[in-house]
């Protein structure tokens, strides 16, 4: 329990050099706010696991959903209520969707595939455990002094975003509309059935598929 | 709230989908992981950019412009991943060996003489040829 004073003490001694205000917080004394983030956040990791390790293909995509929904939870625990509902239309709403038809147009075995992970997986999880172990000292290290001040008014209403959004950053916005506009053209051609010279065995393959 | 509850949760969604794009073989499999990570960053710029106040909105601004791309990536890869599917019959990134290295003339590996000939016969090559021209 001293131990737990001496860290606070410290807190407040580094928050106080720091200037970063919010002098009144505990270091281990969490709000409700962090409480209900830490929860979700622990239900998108969970599903985050079950996404890159079930052997169903088809489940990991309903997984991914659980996944991208509660970072959309998260986005609106953080007060960036617009992105939130931009996560639910487009991850949930679309990615996830073109994600089912991926599978479904490569013949996806349903139910469990025993060779859904490849034969370098000791290898990825060190990998990414070492990254995670890594990373998240150096970031508990970097910023265990610093707090987001909540209660100040919300940071991302829709009203705020967009007028940031066109006033500040319409030439990226319209240079991104291009883009997407470039991906779909791009997506097209390469889906797209050749016609005219068939007879190979791409076309015959291809007429085999129905696409 | 404290600001190494996003930054510590974005490590570890990030860390999940390093191991998926490591780890699995379906390619549409890793297309997910690889959302796993964009979602991870997108999670660290709103973070920082609540914490930071940013009268910019810059955060915000920039994880919109890094969903929008996500999309086109996940319409591009999908449209790559039904193409390679279409012409090799397979969607597992470990058999799609065209730039792997030949094994050595003395001991070639058992599962290479195996997906040798679907991978690199010569009935394959003539269609990948046509569509990449």
């Amino acid at each position: 329990m001293s131990s737990a004073h001496a860290l606070a003490a410290a807190t407040g001694r580094e928050l106080a050099g720091h200037g970063l205000a919010a002098a009144g917080h505990g270091f281990l004394s969490p709000t409700g706010v962090e409480i209900a983030f830490l929860l979700v956040g622990l239900a998108t990791l969970g599903a985050a696991v079950v996404t890159v390790t079930t052997k169903q293909l088809v489940h990991a995509a309903l997984w991914l959903v659980v996944t991208l929904g509660g970072l959309a939870v998260e986005y609106l625990l953080l007060t960036a209520e617009f992105i939130a509902w931009v996560q639910v239309l487009i991850y949930v709403g679309s990615v996830v969707v073109l994600l089912l038809f991926g599978l479904m147009l490569t013949k996806a075995p349903i139910g469990r595939s025993p060779d859904a992970d490849s034969g370098n997986r000791p290898a990825a999880l060190a990998v990414a455990i070492a990254a995670a172990a890594a990373l998240v000292w150096v970031v508990v290290d970097a910023f265990r002094t610093t707090w987001i001040d909540l209660d100040k008014g919300v940071q991302g209403a829709t009203a705020v975003t967009g007028d940031s959004l066109f006033r500040h950053w319409v030439l990226p916005f319209e240079a991104l509309s291009v883009l997407l506009l470039a991906a779909l053209v791009g997506a097209i051609v390469l889906s797209r059935k050749r016609g005219g010279t068939s007879g190979d065995k791409s076309a015959t393959n291809s007429g085999k598929e129905k696409r | 709230m404290h600001l190494a509850y996003p930054a510590v949760l974005a490590v570890l969604l990030f860390c999940t989908g390093l191991y998926g794009v490591l780890a699995r073989r379906n390619a549409i499999l890793v297309l997910m992981s690889v959302e796993l990570m964009l979602n991870a960053v997108n999670l660290n710029l709103v973070a920082f950019d609540v914490w930071l106040r940013d009268t910019l909105h810059a955060g915000q601004a920039l994880t919109l412009f890094t969903i929008a791309i996500a999309a086109a990536e996940i319409g591009i890869g999908l449209a790559i991943v039904l193409l390679v599917h279409r012409n090799r019959g397979t969607a597992d990134v470990d058999r799609l060996r065209d730039l792997a290295d030949p094994p050595p003339a003395g001991t070639p590996a058992a599962d290479d003489s195996v997906t040798a000939p679907t991978d690199n016969g010569a009935d394959q090559a003539t269609p990948v040829r046509r569509q990449t021209a």
